[in-house]
């Protein structure tokens, strides 16, 4: 859709959405918005084969991304506008009376882009995996991607969904998991330590990647590498380092920013450290 | 009172693995899960029909939700199965997400609900998961009364768009609906017209609710026997019709009276009619260890229940 270079550009201008549209209501999450801006971005420009102008919530003959963690809903809607799925000027309506961009992603409203409601963590993967079992039992080549926050990840059900996943070879499933180490107590560290990500994944049996989800060589290098090994028999994570709050000085390195939205004058400095690009603020 | 021919006892459970087989030689698109209740369900003849469309999901509801959620949003029609407090009170964030709010078409297949799973006890027996799942919006709810309709109910659901809750149980029980029997979602289905007091009754408690009937007949007493199997969404307009003609009305149902069928004839008739309502029901009580009789007879949703609740109810009629 756009050439690799651009995908910076795209990702700055998806980040003044994200801080736009959380001020505007004075709610949402920007934290973890920043810091999946590039991966986001990445996929929804570079690496997913979909059609923003022929969406259907079944999503037959094309790749599918199901967002796990809903309430990072500001990145999620504006890639999928500035990808062409809805007008961007509708950015404005977010979390708004009568809007079709709730709070937290959903079907219910007839968002084009969303194929389920995600918000209450741990329920995506499982979702995820029914989308791929469906493509295999249609013998429909697409790929079905996840993207999961790591907090979620002390959800129960989520280890259900991963030695599902692995017990019945979904190798048409690329995971994300958003490895910010940040929810909203604190660090995972402190509020439920979720160690040795890489063995837990790869002792359930899947294919384990990591990357630098703020650096676009690294994205560069690693999601290639999963897509070759799609149809491996094994499902794949890439466990994607982030920073919550990429892009804006002050909202890096802590959690603090995980669900509150800034003020005009924080507003004002996190645009100045992402200037305005060609496309334009909505 | 008609009389009703007995045709045997089956379990209703068996009922849904045949209409469940039936499906799968028919519809393509009908794909079944189960948490590791394959035997238990009936379930074993579609998986060793059509292994490709069967997908054991091990003791893990939640996931098996959310999986059949996905393949119900990418165009399947999954059959999910496990017992009744396993398919509701176990994963019911699960079902309000990722099925109900989604609008996801999954078909959520319950066994052994109620009292009358027996010597499990009450950690098995959820007497809660009808008010749980009428409450979700969008989601049918259907309790059919025997094998043939619970097959007959199995079949009619595969055609209806969107999610379906599908309660059955474990006894064996009479089976008196016809085999050809028409199955129409959210229509009463009128077994013995009367004009005394109306008894509206689901699941096993249906053939309860004939048995009351016969026995008020012998005393005197016209009882309008209706079977409500689907009871969202509930057919207002009969139970309307009936109580009309009668004055009176019973609901019997093998449930927690809080949200279950009475509760809803009650919203029915307290906006259109008001009439006296008794309700056979548990009454705020866990179950426990037991055999099916013996249990519905502790709990109170026994034949004479029903009956001393129809005197009961034509007792309070203005008169």
């Amino acid at each position: 859709m756009s050439s690799v270079s651009e995908l910076p550009v795209i990702a700055r201008q998806v980040r003044r959405d994200i801080l736009r549209m959380v001020h505007a209501v004075n709610s949402g999450h920007p934290g973890g918005s920043l810091g999946c801006a590039d991966y986001l971005t990445s996929l929804y420009f570079e690496y997913m084969k979909h059609d923003p102008n022929n969406f259907t919530g079944h999503g037959k003959g094309q790749d599918v991304f199901v967002m796990s963690n809903g309430h990072i809903s500001p990145v999620f809607y504006s890639v999928l506008a500035r990808s062409g799925y809805f007008e961007i000027s509708e950015l404005s309506t977010f979390r708004k009376i009568n809007t079709r961009l709730q709070g937290h992603p959903t079907t219910h409203e007839g968002l084009p882009g969303v194929r389920v409601a995600t918000g209450s963590l741990g329920q995506g993967m499982s979702v995820a995996t029914g989308f791929a079992l469906e493509k295999k039992l249609d013998n429909d080549p697409s790929t079905v991607w996840v993207l999961t926050g790591d907090g979620e990840l002390q959800e129960g059900q989520v280890w259900e969904a991963v030695m599902f996943a692995a017990h019945n070879k979904v190798d048409n499933m690329i995971v994300a998991v958003d490895f910010n180490q940040q929810q909203i107590d604190g660090s995972t560290g402190e509020v439920m330590g979720i160690t040795e990500l890489k063995s837990k994944f790869l002792a359930f049996g899947w294919e384990v990647l990591e990357m630098d989800g703020n650096n676009y060589d690294s994205i560069h290098e690693v999601v290639p590498q999963a897509q070759a090994k799609l149809g491996g028999g094994k499902p794949i994570i890439i466990i994607m380092k982030t920073e919550m709050g990429q892009g804006v000085d002050f909202m890096m390195g802590t959690h603090a920013w995980h669900g509150k939205a800034p003020n005009d004058e924080q507003l004002a400095e996190a645009l100045r450290q992402l200037p305005e690009t060609p496309y334009g603020d909505y | 009172m008609k009389s009703f021919e007995v045709t045997g006892k089956k379990d209703t459970r068996s009922g849904f693995g045949a209409g469940l087989l039936e499906l799968g030689k028919n519809n393509a698109d009908v794909v079944a899960m189960c948490a590791d209740l394959t035997g238990s369900l009936t379930m074993h003849h579609f998986e060793k029909e059509f292994p490709n469309r069967f997908f054991q999901a091990g003791i893990a509801e939640a996931n098996m939700m959310g999986v059949a959620a996905g393949m119900a949003l990418a165009g399947k029609i999954p059959f999910t199965g496990t017992f009744a407090n396993f398919s509701t009170g176990r994963v019911y964030d699960q079902i309000r997400q990722s099925i109900a709010y989604s609008g996801a078409n999954v078909k959520i297949c319950a066994s052994h609900a109620g009292l009358t799973l027996g010597e499990d006890g009450a950690t098995h027996q959820i007497l809660e998961d009808i008010g749980l799942m009428k409450m979700l919006p969008g989601m049918t709810v259907i309790n059919p009364c025997d094998y043939n309709q619970t097959k007959q109910a199995t079949i009619a659901i595969a055609e209806h768009k969107g999610p379906v809750y599908l309660r059955f149980g474990r006894p064996k029980w009479p089976v008196f609906i016809p085999e050809d029997a028409q199955f129409e979602i959210g229509k009463a289905l009128m077994l013995s017209p009367g004009t005394d007091v109306s008894i509206f009754a689901t699941g096993h408690m249906v053939w309860k609710a004939i048995e009351a009937g016969i026995e008020l007949e012998k005393m005197g007493i016209s009882a309008e026997v209706i079977n409500i199997h689907t009871i969202k969404p509930l057919d207002e307009k009969a139970i309307i019709e009936s109580v009309s003609k009668t004055g009176c009305a019973v609901s019997a149902e093998e449930h927690q009276m809080n949200g279950g069928l009475g509760d809803s004839i009650a919203q029915v008739l307290g906006k259109n009619l008001p009439s006296p309502l008794e309700m056979v029901a548990v009454k705020d009580s866990f179950g426990e260890s037991g055999t099916p009789d013996e249990l519905l007879v502790k709990y109170g949703l026994d034949t004479p229940n029903i009956i001393e609740a129809a005197k009961k109810a034509i007792a309070r009629k203005s008169n």
